[in-house]
């Protein structure tokens, strides 16, 4: 999926424009998130993965809890294009070393 | 928000059947076999990247009408261990001098073969700049630059 469709993925769902909205004013754990939403709170854990997959919120520990926050620049996403090129253009680049080391040993060879 | 992230760079290792000498000219002079061709930047249909063979060299990529588009530069050129790239394409894909984000890329001989490590670096620098961007159209936190991009795509 490339970085737009993940994003807009991510946020065709009501409820997860939702979490994000209460994200909105600062960094919130989520007990905090989840209420007042009409979903469990494994629900909006899975839909803070998603958001988070898409680049679109980042995490981190605090004590035993997990606080959830907006990534203000989507550079989660960005990486994950990113990672994403270069493993492509990685694989293109094996196969066209090998083919061009293949015809100079048949060279060699002859 | 003073909550901000830094990305890891991106690190991709592959593993080659080919000597050492033959892996760095395939990568650089060979660009064109290998690279992507759904990524051309530019409105003309891609002919071939290059890759100017010295320090200081542009990375460019031609297309089919002879215009070119920088994608960045060399930085370092060191055959046939080590290449040290500038990809400087923000996010939208287009050149921006300003932006120096850093490919290295290493080939080290291994068996009967070479490894060749990648890693993509400063990647925060691409966020930088997309902050400007947001702060330019008045959009505090990326917030709603978040929400004009889904509408804006949800619309086409």
């Amino acid at each position: 999926m490339t970085n737009a469709a993940r994003l807009i993925s991510a946020l065709a769902d009501p409820t997860r424009r939702a979490v994000l909205e209460k994200l909105k004013d600062g960094p919130r754990p989520v007990g905090e998130i989840a209420r007042g939403l009409p979903v469990t709170r494994p629900a909006v854990s899975q839909h803070l993965k998603v958001l988070k997959d898409a680049g679109l919120v980042a995490d981190r520990s605090v004590g035993t809890r997990r606080i959830y926050y907006i990534d203000p620049r989507g550079l989660g996403a960005m990486r994950a294009w990113l990672d994403q090129f270069w493993e492509a253009a990685l694989d293109a680049f094996k196969l066209a070393a090998e083919a061009e080391a293949k015809k100079t040993n048949k060279k060699e060879g002859e | 928000m003073s909550t901000q992230i830094r990305p890891a760079p991106v690190k991709r290792s592959i593993f080659v059947h080919a000597p050492q000498a033959h892996a760095f000219e395939v990568f650089t002079d060979g660009i064109g076999l290998w690279w992507p061709k759904t990524h051309a930047i530019g409105d003309a249909e891609l002919d071939k990247p290059v890759i100017e063979p010295r320090e200081g060299g542009r990375w460019y990529q031609r297309g089919v009408d002879g215009s070119e588009c920088d994608i960045g530069k060399v930085l370092a050129w060191n055959p046939p261990s080590r290449l040290l790239l500038a990809w400087q394409l923000d996010p939208d894909w287009n050149f921006n001098a300003d932006l120096v984000t850093e490919v290295e890329v290493t080939f080290m001989p291994e068996g009967n073969g070479t490894r060749v490590d990648l890693e993509h670096r400063y990647l925060e620098r691409m966020g930088d700049r997309a902050e400007e961007m947001a702060e330019k159209v008045g959009s505090p936190g990326g917030w709603t630059a978040v929400l004009q991009l889904y509408s804006e795509a949800s619309e086409k």
